[in-house]
């Protein structure tokens, strides 16, 4: 196998990864934990794919895979910041609602029917580059360049600019913000909203680009919450999520290819050993998360930089030590 | 207009409970709804519900049969979230406990032959330990180095359900069926069908002894939890967890032990499962026990009794469920009933006004 073309195949497995990272960076930025990343992710997974199907257009499929994505995180946030129900069982809730809507819409909803996907481009002069050329700038699917434009603009919208500043402020301490005139809810809604849309993104980026197609509950399988878990490593980093997510998204595109060969570097593939030993290969992704999240703590703790501090807590104007 | 809302510290006891139920009335009618909306009828449905979970004795038999692994999730949940404990695992640790239980058999632990008198208990005792150490981890985790319970033990169930494709596509498969032999008749769990012979009318009834393990464990939870300081102490980690501290509570010792024993109630529950109504180890052997466990615990406010009821409730919706189109239905209408409950306890916390803004902050 070629090592470059399976690197290229973890960019773009890793740009699903980053989108739900990302939208989750900014609600928890913005202090509200969105526990419903699988269930908007398989939501705007079906929803893509089905207006992709049915228009043709894979770029209208992804605009109505967003906007349903922002929908269904609203229940979440009238729940949370609003009516101040936990945060915790709110995004349990959240997804729940969200994989039964998926599975009553996808129904009908066809795996086998042909869909015009996101085009794939190569970039002019960048794919010229050795080797980070052939990896990142050749032939990959038009949303993985989205989510490179997506890392920088994150990172300089949360620490460099103004709206930036209210939004970690909000999130760190919204009693100072609302004091400053900063609208709190406000800000959590759109923020919130923003994750939505970004974790629906994330879902037609799997059924219009990277592995077409709906296949039901397993469409998603657990990468929102890998999304989640990415967040806790990346330390609420856009920078860092996206080298999470690139990290993730080889070994998710790494447990597929490995499956494929004999000899690994001149030596019996381990995997393939018995009958049913690649089924180890599946757990790795899940225990490499633990891992991160593991790490992630610890560095956290060291360095004593930690989730906002407002996070998980609804904002009440007026109550002590919100 | 502007809401707010206002804690309420006049609320009677009851009100907690009538609100609870006017959720729960809530959400299935929301829920019909939107079944009407996606060309379905759910008054049917409903009565279908009804009729195939509660018609006859023999449908209420089954009926109980599904309540029983969801009874054993929903204690292992109650009592973590008890504590605010997010042990999203339950589905996991359910998978090990039906992994340990039948090691006991397939390995073999116990050579063939052993009696049922010893093959019961010790499936049991392997069932409870895998689901408890499953437990373990993410309970160390966070209580040692502060990690997020929540996606520990969800990563956990994705682990768990490969570990138990492992054994059973590769080395317990029958013949290379996704399934492992059948348990000889020792390892089975006796149900009411089996004294047909004594008495006729059990004939066919599939209630097992895993209802009793379920409905015991509930009374003993029920002590430990309102009767014994190891409960008190629990309730007031969870009520305030800064009180506790300054009562001198070892609350990290807390958390590791309340994850252990969730993780070995949701084994138990596994083991019952598989000893109770499968009778070998196979895939899919959970269609998301584990997860309903969690709106379970919810619509039980955390009472181990109440957890009883409300896997009865739950255990007709999966079983009458399975016949309802779309097939999505259920697992919406979970979702439903779970925001709704949400939305139910800040009516019960707080009182909610609106308000015309009189002046802008």
């Amino acid at each position: 196998m070629d090592f470059t073309n399976i690197l290229a195949a973890g960019v773009a497995s890793g740009t699903v990864l980053l989108f739900a990272a990302i939208g989750e960076i900014f609600a928890e930025r913005a202090g509200v934990l969105n526990l419903g990343v699988e269930g908007m992710m398989l939501f705007g997974a079906v929803v893509g794919f089905s207006v992709g199907v049915s228009t043709g257009n894979p770029w209208l499929g992804v605009v109505m895979a967003m906007l349903a994505g922002g929908l269904l995180s609203l229940v979440h946030a009238v729940m949370t910041i609003s009516l101040r129900a936990d945060q915790v069982v709110s995004g349990l809730a959240l997804t729940f609602l969200g994989t039964g809507l998926a599975r009553v819409l996808g129904e009908g909803v066809s795996s086998a029917r042909d869909v015009a996907l996101i085009p794939q481009l190569t970039i002019p002069v960048l794919s010229r580059i050795p080797l980070i050329g052939e990896i990142f700038f050749t032939e990959q699917r038009a949303l993985v360049y989205v989510g490179y434009l997506l890392v920088p603009l994150a990172w300089y919208w949360i620490g460099r600019t103004r709206p930036g500043l209210h939004l970690r402020a909000v999130g760190e301490y919204p009693a100072a913000a609302d004091a400053q005139g900063i609208g709190v809810y406000r800000l959590r809604y759109a923020y919130v909203f923003i994750g939505g849309t970004l974790a629906g993104l994330a879902g037609a980026t799997i059924t219009l680009a990277i592995s077409p197609g709906w296949f039901g509950d397993q469409t998603v399988n657990g990468r929102g919450w890998i999304a989640i878990g990415l967040v806790i490593f990346a330390q609420w980093s856009p920078i860092r999520a996206a080298f999470g997510a690139l990290l993730f998204g080889a070994i998710l595109r790494f447990i597929l290819d490995v499956q494929g060969v004999d000899l690994i570097l001149g030596v019996q593939n381990p995997f393939l050993a018995g009958r049913s030993t690649t089924f180890f290969l599946e757990m790795l992704p899940y225990l490499m998360v633990i891992l991160a999240v593991v790490i992630g703590s610890r560095e956290a703790a060291r360095k004593r930089v930690g989730a906002p501090a407002a996070l998980g807590r609804p904002y009440v104007r007026g109550e002590r030590g919100a | 207009m502007n809401l707010s809302l206002e804690p309420r510290t006049d609320a009677p006891r009851w009100f907690a409970t009538a609100m609870t139920v006017a959720a729960f009335v809530f959400a299935l009618t929301l829920s019909g709804l939107i079944i009407a909306l996606v060309g379905g009828d759910p008054i049917r449905s409903y009565l279908h519900i009804v009729g195939a979970a509660f018609g006859s004795v023999g449908v209420i038999s089954d009926t109980l049969v599904k309540a029983t692994p969801l009874i054993l999730t929903g204690l292992a949940c109650a009592l973590a979230f008890r504590m605010r404990l997010w042990n999203i695992g339950a589905e996991g640790q359910f998978l090990l406990g039906a992994w340990g239980a039948s090691a006991v058999v397939l390995a073999p632990i116990l050579p063939a032959g052993t009696p049922a008198i010893v093959v019961i208990p010790v499936m049991m005792l392997a069932g409870a330990v895998a689901g408890g150490l499953w437990g373990f981890i993410p309970g160390i985790l966070r209580a040692r180095l502060g990690v997020s319970e929540i996606i520990v033990t969800l990563m956990l169930n994705y682990v768990a359900l490969s570990w138990v494709q492992f054994w059973v596509f590769g080395p317990w498969s029958e013949g290379g069926f996704q399934q492992t032999d059948a348990f000889p008749r020792e390892a089975w769990l006796p149900r009411l069908t089996d004294f047909a012979n004594a008495v006729p009318a059990l004939g066919g009834l599939t209630v097992h002894l895993g209802l009793i393990f379920g409905i015991v464990a509930a009374a003993i939870m029920w002590v430990a939890i309102e009767r014994t300081r190891w409960g008190y102490e629990i309730r007031l980690i969870g009520d305030s967890p800064a009180a506790a501290r300054y009562a001198g509570i070892d609350i990290k010792r807390r958390i590791v032990v309340v994850f252990v024993i969730s993780g070995a109630l949701a084994g138990l529950g596994g083991m019952s499962e598989v000893s109770g109504v499968v009778h070998r180890l196979q895939d899919h052997i959970s269609p998301g026990y584990g997860f309903t466990a969690i709106i379970i615990a919810y619509l039980a406010r955390f009472g181990p009794l109440r957890v009883v009821v409300a896997s009865i409730l739950f255990g007709a919706l999966i079983l009458a469920g399975r016949e309802i189109q779309p097939q999505g239905i259920p697992a919406m209408i979970q979702g439903v009933i779970l925001f709704s409950l949400v939305g139910a306890d800040v009516l019960i916390r707080y009182r909610i006004r609106f308000e015309r803004r009189l002046a802008t902050a």
